[in-house]
């Protein structure tokens, strides 16, 4: 191994990935600008909603009730509903989208309630359709606010007191300290985040680097001169895992302020703003990247030899794009509520890092499992660029044709 | 010089089998001579000089390169040898003299050797008004030109000249085949293929036509004239080829 040949490889790379504006976009501007631009449309997109959604009045059918003008006053009462005259067609209407929902209410239930006897008042509605359900949820909660009502005033008419039926009250109340409530809700986004754009950004410098020398026919000029295989693949490793890690950093930074802008910006509502606020110290960032290295190294490896495989940029790309679904789905499931590290998960590369950053996001350090999932990441990584050596040396693979 | 003895480069190919790409070929090219190498598209040129210059390894057999064997000691071949085909592109997004500076480097320049050695070849190949563009922003033959400065920079003692003017103009041409000459007379070891043959008979000292992976023919222009009784060398090829091309095609 020469190092000065290594560098100079290395170098030389760097110069030509400054001056590739199709690298330099995948790797530095997309990943600037990805969030902000998320942010500000998230942000402008719920405004929307939001505001749509609290003018918005839902139609409701009453079936039934005209002799019992109580419960229909306090359903007329209700905010944003619009009670329409009554159709034996409500639901096929509540299909179609024309009402929200139709109350039931059985004939005599009002003299039935004096007399103390139980009714049922029924609520159609379309499950699934989120207005549906928004127009049925309001109408029950004003139905079961008139129901205690009646309860209330029944206990005070026979002087009995409202504990009676309520013997005690139950409450929840939480003792973790803020940012590891933020951490628990964000922690598995940021280890993900890492994992992900640590392989989106290696997959262009990767191609470049293999099939596109080959493409452009570079490659037997450099092979042609005095450096040895291994410095010619070590360098170019070296490149492609630099960008990686810029691409996931750059990301980082950006995830970071878009959130803390936003989040301070008083467009959001004060609880909902208090989500975004990432109450992470530089410690477990490094930390998330110090996990995530080891991968970062493996997927700079694996992208190199897939590519290298290649004759074409095009015929590169299709091989690396399933690549991305490959990283994915472990790193996603990692977020998936009921999956938590466990010996033999630590083993199983991206879904333990990612199972792991999540960890560590929210405070805490199993530091068996911290040092099972490093040691066991680094050993897949110096396989995958071992191999990526191997065939870097193989001539089958160097000159396809 | 040049002593290749008994290569051999056989591949495996899924719908043909095994393929001898070249067979035995044992050839010696001396310092201060050139040495064509002659034959038909697929004769085994490219393989043999891909070998010469390590990019390739021989399956059996080997060669000697300014004192290295390319088996054992394929990188210190490669310190002695300057390689330049149709094939050795340029880095589009390194500047000429980027470009160059690189191989020397590679090569083991020191950075004031380096500078003096650039300097000498970017004035010796007036290339220096267009030093610092872009290899993808050159003409044809100033991309020839900056290819010859690398393949200089280290002042190799070997040169090897895969099909260096196959479709370049007249003019780019021209340069390419004063340049091999100038490495003549600079005493270097030169071998190169081609199939044009005023090229040939203009530069080669020495010839050898392959056909098939074997060397079939070995000698200087008038001894293979004489051999053959003919003087033009395309029909020398034809009778070297003749035979073998009638069996194969029976």
């Amino acid at each position: 191994m020469n190092f000065h040949n290594i560098s100079c490889v290395y170098r030389k790379e760097l110069t030509e990935w400054l001056r590739d504006r199709r690298t330099l976009i995948s790797t530095v501007v997309v990943p600037l600008l990805a969030f902000p631009i998320l942010m500000v449309g998230m942000v402008s997109l719920s405004s929307v909603l939001i505001g749509k959604a609290e003018k918005e009045t839902h139609k409701v059918m009453i079936l039934g009730g005209e002799d019992s003008p109580q419960v229909l006053d306090k359903l007329r009462a209700v905010q944003n509903i619009e009670i329409v005259p009554a159709t034996d067609d409500y639901k096929h209407r509540i299909s179609e989208k024309e009402i929200r929902a139709a109350i039931d209410i059985p004939k005599g239930f009002q003299s039935a309630l004096d007399r103390g006897e139980e009714q049922t008042v029924k609520i159609y509605f379309y499950e699934g359709e989120l207005r549906s359900s928004s127009g049925a949820n309001q109408v029950e909660k004003s139905l079961k606010e008139y129901r205690d009502t009646i309860v209330s005033s029944r206990l005070s008419a026979r002087n009995v007191p409202a504990s009676i039926i309520k013997p005690f009250d139950v409450q929840q109340e939480n003792v973790a300290p803020p940012e590891k409530v933020s951490g628990a809700a964000l922690g598995g986004i940021l280890g993900y985040m890492v994992i992900l754009l640590s392989m989106t950004g290696a997959i262009y410098p990767a191609i470049d680097l293999t099939a596109g020398e080959k493409e452009r026919g570079t490659m037997e000029t450099i092979l042609s001169s005095p450096i040895s295989r291994l410095d010619l693949v070590l360098g170019k490793f070296f490149l492609v895992l630099s960008a990686s890690l810029t691409t996931a950093i750059l990301s980082i930074i950006s995830m970071g302020t878009s959130f803390y802008v936003v989040g301070r910006s008083g467009f959001m509502p004060a609880k909902d703003a208090a989500v975004l606020q990432l109450h992470i110290g530089l410690a477990t960032v490094l930390s998330v990247f110090l996990m995530a290295l080891p991968l970062a190294v493996l997927f700079a490896a694996v992208l190199m030899t897939i590519a290298l495989f290649a004759k074409t940029y095009k015929e590169a790309q299709s091989y690396l794009t399933p690549m991305t679904f490959i990283v994915v789905i472990p790193a996603v499931a990692s977020l998936l509520p009921g999956i938590d590290l466990t010996a033999k998960l630590a083993l199983v590369p991206i879904l333990s890092t990612s199972l792991v950053c999540k960890e560590i996001v929210a405070g805490t350090f199993h530091w068996a499992f911290i040092m099972l999932i490093f040691l066991s990441s680094s050993v897949y990584a110096a396989a995958a660029l071992f191999i990526a050596v191997k065939m870097f040396q193989r001539e089958s693979v160097l000159f396809r044709s | 010089m040049i002593e290749a003895r008994g290569l051999s480069k056989r591949f495996h190919d899924k719908k043909r089998g095994e393929i001898r790409a070249v067979d035995n070929v044992s050839f010696t090219c001396q310092p201060g001579k050139i040495y064509g190498l002659l034959g038909a598209n697929g004769a085994g040129k490219t393989t043999t000089l891909r070998m010469l210059a390590t990019i390739l390894e021989p399956t059996d057999g080997t060669a000697i390169v300014y004192g290295h064997d390319v088996v054992e000691q394929p990188e210190k071949v490669r310190a002695n040898v300057g390689f330049l085909s149709t094939a050795t592109a340029l880095y589009p997004r390194l500047t000429a003299q980027e470009m160059v500076e690189y191989f020397g480097r590679l090569n083991g320049l020191d950075e004031p050797t380096l500078k003096k050695r650039v300097d000498d070849i970017f004035n010796r190949l007036d290339m220096n008004r267009f030093r610092d563009r872009r290899c993808d922003k050159l003409s044809t033959g100033m991309k020839q030109k900056t290819s010859i400065a690398r393949t200089l920079v280290h002042d190799p003692p070997v040169m090897i000249f895969d099909e260096p003017t196959t479709g370049l103009d007249v003019m780019t041409a021209r340069t390419i085949i004063g340049f091999i000459s100038d490495c003549r007379a600079q005493g270097k070891t030169v071998i190169f293929s081609t199939h044009i043959m005023s090229e040939v008979e203009r530069l080669c000292d020495f010839i050898g036509i392959i056909h098939d992976g074997k060397l079939l023919a070995e000698g200087t222009l008038p001894q293979l004239r004489s051999k053959y009784a003919e003087h033009n060398l395309e029909e020398i090829i034809v009778k070297v080829v003749g035979p073998l091309q009638s069996n194969s095609e029976a």
